[in-house]
């Protein structure tokens, strides 16, 4: 299991894929994501994203994947 | 002395017949839903596939089931078939298309009882003939073959796998009632009488195959599901890769492959037998259980100096247009007796294209057309 | 470093298919897809022994995506091919993806007559209570009451209760999940894959196109919040009063069974047979 600590981790938004549903954005419980100007999905705190999967599991087209941050890497 | 060939010989039925013969080609999955008069070739199979090295017999839940099973193992790598009668022929109309579609060979053997609808269950009729050919929606390429006598049901059911692996397409055994319930010493061929041909698959790394790309004979090879050829099938109007599309390039493509496919073979999959045709005034043309009829009704004719000739169809299509041509060469008329209200009729006028008189002798009340009543057109000159 | 959620998908699916896929915005069908993938995946099976076999609508749209052996075929009839296949090579995994209106109406009789004969297959029932593809008309799944296009004044008749049918027809395995609860779903799936015999796994999935919009549901999301606020466990459910029932509904697993399937019970048919040739 992955774990859940804060700024962990690092969310990719593919917006090709994403249709812009707005699923993620509305279930995210730390609020990591918001709709951008064209309407689909943008990553706007992602210090606060706590690695839950609600995002990457109930994307229904593929589009979002969270890892955790490679070491070195530091919190922007 | 050259040792005598063991002949086995059995006495049996059409149904019968047509099970050892499918056996012999190799059909190893049965999946069926009983219906008169077809229904001793299921109860054959579900006794001698389990017992046989690899065979499947499922009985389904109805005929539109039976044709989504068969087109499911053929996809698995086996060779299939099932046997029904025209209520049970209108139901597997769907997945049959679906077959034709995607180029899943098998056989359906339809033992033709009088219709429409319920009809006659236990009277013969030849009156499937036009659905065999477009019972299923849209333009399609399917071959139609059918049998006169308990012999030529085993060979028959043969050339029917045969040609189903050969060309990856469904073929069609129109039998009748009567050659389907007639009893007769038949001869069990030796294995040396008879070719088997198997379905090509893939000789590529899978990475390059392509399950629907043009080839020489416009016959894709097609591995079986589980080889290691991941690929998508679909009814949809496809491309080479099996991915559905609407681009009109690619559809063409699709359509016209698939009809060549059978086209450039005509000549390899149209059967007849002629019988006193190169002299004849007058040729029957007549195809199951009326071409015995009209063998005998032509003998008759000859004895009493009347040339006549006989075109036995053994496929019905694509109708066998060459042959129907070099019958017309010398014959000023041309009679077609058939158990319906006239099917194969058409293909002969379209063919004739008023060379000959074409008269055409039809029953649709159950009984036989029997050799007197052929006799007689043929006298009429 | 091992990988996780969605990359583990982007492994499975075909790369020379076009991507994002056709169905619409916040369609449940994607997550049913993404949650078959990780099952799969966590069941180790190799991509070569699975074959989905797919109906006609849009969750019959899902198999051209997933780089498995795919057939997608005529409308209800998708356990009809996957009994042949499973009864051709009994070694494969074969997985039905069908709609409500896909298994349920037109594909009724197989369904009920594959569960009867309890054959190896895993049959995911995608309910969106409509008829999506064909522009929202009702399916045997809309609920009584509901708006449609073929049910304008609000649908008359009943709807089926899948679960009670499948159990009532013999499956082996009877679930219901639904995309809102995709862990849970998961862990149903995976035991709807390995288990033997029929398994029916009924997935809640919302389209918001066809039935939200006429059914008071103005976003996808509106019909997530719907499924978060409805779905209970199963006992949870059965606890409750009926008259404070509404629109919950039970989610679980409702039978669990180890009768054999059908084509193992072939085998053992096949095997007496060669015993006595052999012996």
């Amino acid at each position: 299991m992955v774990k859940k600590n804060k700024g962990n981790s690092r969310v990719t938004v593919y917006p090709d894929w994403c249709k812009g549903c707005g699923i993620c954005i509305e279930f995210c419980p730390k609020k990591v994501l918001e709709f951008d100007a064209h309407g689909k999905c943008s990553v706007v705190r992602e210090d606060d994203c706590i690695h839950c999967g609600f995002c990457e599991l109930h994307c229904p087209d593929f589009a979002i994947v969270v890892t955790e941050k490679k070491s070195g890497e530091t919190a922007s | 002395m050259a040792r005598r060939k063991k002949n086995k010989e059995i006495f049996a039925l059409g149904n019968e017949a047509v099970v050892e013969g499918a056996l012999i080609a190799g059909c190893s999955f049965y999946g069926g839903y009983p219906i008169t008069p077809s229904s001793e070739i299921m109860e054959i199979m579900a006794q001698r596939l389990p017992m046989s090295e690899d065979g499947v017999f499922i009985q389904l839940e109805d005929e539109i089931a039976s044709m989504g099973a068969i087109v499911g193992a053929s996809m698995a790598g086996r060779k299939v078939m099932t046997a029904t009668s025209g209520p049970g022929f209108s139901l597997m109309q769907e997945n049959l298309g679906y077959a034709c579609m995607t180029e899943t060979p098998l056989v359906v053997v339809n033992v033709m009882r009088g219709g429409p609808s319920t009809g006659l269950p236990t009277s013969p009729a030849q009156s499937d003939v036009q659905q065999a050919r477009w019972g299923t929606h849209g333009d399609h390429p399917i071959i139609v073959l059918s049998a006169s006598d308990v012999q030529e049901c085993l060979e028959m059911t043969i050339i029917a796998f045969n040609m189903a692996e050969k060309y990856r397409t469904p073929v069609i055994l129109l039998l009748d009632e009567i050659t389907a319930h007639t009893r007769e010493k038949i001869r069990i061929p030796q294995p040396d009488e008879y070719e088997v041909t198997s379905r090509i698959v893939p000789s590529i790394p899978p990475e390059w195959y392509k399950p629907y790309e043009e080839t020489v004979r416009g016959v894709a090879p097609m591995p079986p599901i589980g080889s290691g050829y991941r690929f998508h099938v679909t009814g949809l109007t496809h491309d080479v890769n099996g991915f559905p599309t609407s681009r009109p390039d690619e559809v063409v493509d699709l359509m016209e492959r698939m009809h060549r496919k059978i086209d450039q073979f005509f000549y390899d999959i149209q059967m007849h037998d002629e019988l006193m045709i190169e002299d004849a005034e007058v040729v029957v043309i007549a195809y199951g259980s009326v071409a015995r009829s009209a063998e005998y009704a032509i003998e008759q004719a000859r004895s009493s100096g009347v040339k006549a000739g006989l075109l036995k169809l053994k496929t019905l299509f694509p109708y066998p247009r060459r042959a129907t041509e070099k019958a017309l060469a010398n014959a000023k008329s041309i009679i077609v007796p058939e158990m319906n209200m006239g099917q194969i009729s058409r293909e002969v006028k379209r063919v004739n294209s008023g060379r000959a008189s074409v008269r055409t002798i039809n029953r649709v009340d159950g009984q036989i057309i029997t050799p007197s009543e052929i006799l007689k057109v043929i006298m009429q000159g | 470093m091992e990988i996780t959620g969605n990359e583990i998908i982007h492994q499975y699916l075909r790369h020379n298919k076009k991507f994002p896929h056709v169905l619409c915005p916040g369609c449940g069908h994607g997550i049913v897809l993404g949650t078959l993938i990780r099952s799969v995946h966590h069941l180790g099976l190799p991509k070569d022994d699975v074959v989905i076999v797919a109906g006609i609508g849009c969750s019959g749209r899902l198999a051209v995506y997933v780089d498995f052996n795919t057939v997608h075929t005529t409308h209800g009839r998708a356990l009809t091919f996957a009994t042949g296949i499973k009864m051709a090579n009994p070694k494969l995994n074969v997985i039905c993806l069908m709609g409500d209106g896909d298994a349920l109406s037109i594909g009724g009789n197989h369904m009920i007559h594959a569960a009867r004969r309890n054959i190896g297959i895993t049959a995911l029932i995608l309910n969106n209570n409509i008829y999506g593809m064909t522009g929202g008309q009702s399916s045997p799944a809309t609920p009584e009451g509901a708006v449609s296009m073929t049910a304008p004044f609000g649908q008359l008749e009943k709807s089926f209760d899948t679960v009670q049918l499948a159990c009532g027809a013999g499956a082996n395995f009877v679930a219901r999940g639904t995309v809102f609860h995709v862990n849970n779903l998961e862990k149903l799936m995976i035991k709807a894959i390995e288990r033997p015999g029929f398994n029916m796994l009924e997935i809640i999935t919302p389209c918001h196109t066809q039935f939200g919009r006429k059914n008071k549901y103005k976003t996808s999301v509106e019909m997530y919040r719907w499924l978060k606020a409805n779905a209970l466990d199963r006992e949870r459910y059965e606890e409750l009063e009926e008259s404070k029932r509404g629109d919950k509904f039970p989610v679980g697993v409702f039978v669990e069974r180890d009768e054999p399937g059908l084509e193992e019970r072939y085998a053992e048919l096949k095997a007496r047979f060669s015993a006595g040739r052999n012996g």
